[in-house]
């Protein structure tokens, strides 16, 4: 049996999906910045799609910039704000466990002069509002939390963070890349001024994703040479990859999230029966898809391998899968021992995930755990 | 990423366990570095007649730990002594740059269990 279960890091891309995107190679592949019937065509397609998109959200259509995925999203949502903002102010707030792409940009901009406040995190997984509203000052421009964490899966309270930010009147971000479609961010309801998005965790296809910004002023581009996407990311439209993101945004259900729950839910109470296992981050607050269990005395890259041979795809916090030889980051924030976060695995559902799977799953965690645990010095 | 060698020693690892009576225990590593192994070694005549391993780490780890056994088992203990990392990575058909610390510690562990079993003999 082959199972995967590393949805957080990338997903089948739907077989409708792949149907969907089929014209816009051979038939339909005008450009759709031109004037003639091709491009006619190709630019309906690529509205369409941002128009379905922006209806999930409940934005607008022309707040809505397709970019090439979660990291350039990113990068544009932050240095662009950062660069169109910095006569403001040259300060930003993040907290200590976002993504690389998050966290790499934040550090970037410190060597151009801007000043980053890292907020810590809970033991189980969340920013505290209050931590925000404490950080700011009178040149604060931008806060960058994340909607849900893409290793432990907690949600984050943008409700409260973006009402902080709207009261001092300071850009907030986030990046929704892993709770888009499980979690709704309604950017009407949350006082949230821009939203990173990617299609590929909600099986569309790769290289492709989508802002939400809502005041595009507020944002310079990172790159030049078109007038494409508002300006802010030219290049000639992916519009193939615009179809696909809009079919999987059309096809994401509220069934899949219950089911997905309740697998979910299983899975960590099997999971913990094995002697010796902790749940990182909170039970409660979670991505339906999100279980990241760490086993004392024994190592994730061991863990990953061990079922890897038995057909079953995760991943791991440990360094030793990192090129920096340094545990999980995130792990870390959380205050996990450097010797809890290498044993640590994360395991990530999708809708087409079967119960099957996941008994197959159960038993060859406690398998591969057990043998290691057998060659480890310790524990015993 | 791994060499063929390296996970089919990772799978199925040789000397796995521990030596009650051993003349010899080496540890070496540290937990919070993800990485501890353990080597037990039974010396008679001179010989190392028996060697036996503990490890908790990632494949790497595991899979030097077992070809260390068995590049040590039945040599002297001068022969031992002359093992180096590069053997170490060459029986394992090579090693990914991140790993071959991994070697290092194999081999660290090796010298440790000796100098334990040159201690006790004082």
């Amino acid at each position: 049996m082959r199972v995967y279960l590393d949805n957080a890091a990338t997903t089948k891309t739907a077989p409708e999906v792949a149907e969907a995107m089929q014209p816009f190679f051979v038939e339909k592949y005008g450009n759709a910045s031109s004037m003639h019937s091709f491009g006619e065509e190709a630019k309906e397609a690529l509205e369409n799609a941002r128009q379905l998109i922006a209806n999930y959200v409940n934005a607008e259509p022309e707040q809505i910039i397709f970019t090439s995925g979660g990291t350039e999203g990113d990068n544009l949502a932050i240095k662009g704000t950062a660069y169109a903002l910095k006569n403001k102010g040259k300060h930003i707030i993040t907290s200590k466990f976002e993504h690389p792409a998050v966290l790499e940009c934040c550090q970037s901009l410190e060597k151009r002069g801007f000043d980053v406040t890292y907020l810590n995190v809970s033991r189980d997984g969340f920013v505290n509002p209050e931590d925000v509203r404490k950080a700011i000052r009178d040149d604060t421009i931008l806060v960058t939390v994340m909607h849900a964490n893409n290793e432990i899966g907690t949600i984050q309270d943008v409700e409260s963070i973006g009402k902080i930010c709207s009261e001092k009147d300071i850009v907030f971000h986030t990046d929704a890349v892993q709770s888009l479609g499980k979690v709704l961010l309604d950017v009407k309801e949350v006082n949230v001024d821009i939203v990173s998005f990617s299609a590929h965790k909600i099986h569309g296809p790769k290289s492709i994703g989508a802002l939400f910004v809502r005041d595009k002023k507020q944002l310079q581009p990172l790159f030049h040479g078109g007038a494409q996407e508002f300006s802010l990311c030219p290049g000639t439209e992916n519009v193939s990859g615009a179809v696909g993101f809009a079919k999987a945004v059309d096809m994401l259900s509220e069934t899949d999230v219950k089911r997905m729950t309740e697998l979910r839910d299983y899975l960590i109470e099997k999971l913990l029966e094995i002697p010796e296992a902790c749940l990182n981050g909170s039970r409660e607050n979670r991505l339906c898809n999100n279980v990241n269990v760490s086993f004392s005395h024994i190592e994730g890259e061991s863990i990953l391998l061990g079922l890897d041979d038995q057909g079953v795809a995760v991943s791991t916090g440990s360094a030793c899968t990192s090129k920096k030889l340094e545990p999980s980051h995130v792990l870390l924030a959380l205050g996990v021992k450097p010797e809890e976060a290498h044993g640590s695995i994360r395991l990530s559902l999708s809708k087409y995930t079967a119960k099957e799977e996941i008994d197959y799953v159960i038993k060859a965690v406690k398998e591969v755990v057990e043998s290691l645990r057998k060659i480890s010095p310790l524990g015993k | 990423m791994y060499s063929e060698k390296v996970i089919e020693h990772f799978k199925k690892p040789h000397n796995v366990g521990k030596i009650e009576d051993a003349d010899g225990v080496g540890t070496v590593g540290n937990r919070a570095c993800g990485d501890v192994m353990k080597l037990y070694i039974k010396v008679k005549d001179n010989k190392i007649v028996d060697i036996k391993f503990e490890t908790m780490g990632c494949a790497a780890a595991i899979a030097t730990s077992s070809i260390i056994t068995d590049l040590a088992k039945g040599k002297t203990i001068e022969e031992a002594m002359k093992i180096t990392k590069d053997n170490v990575v060459e029986e394992l058909e090579g090693l990914p740059p991140v790993k071959v610390h991994c070697s290092l510690l194999a081999i660290d562990a090796l010298h440790a269990a000796i100098k334990d079993f040159k201690d006790k003999k004082k």
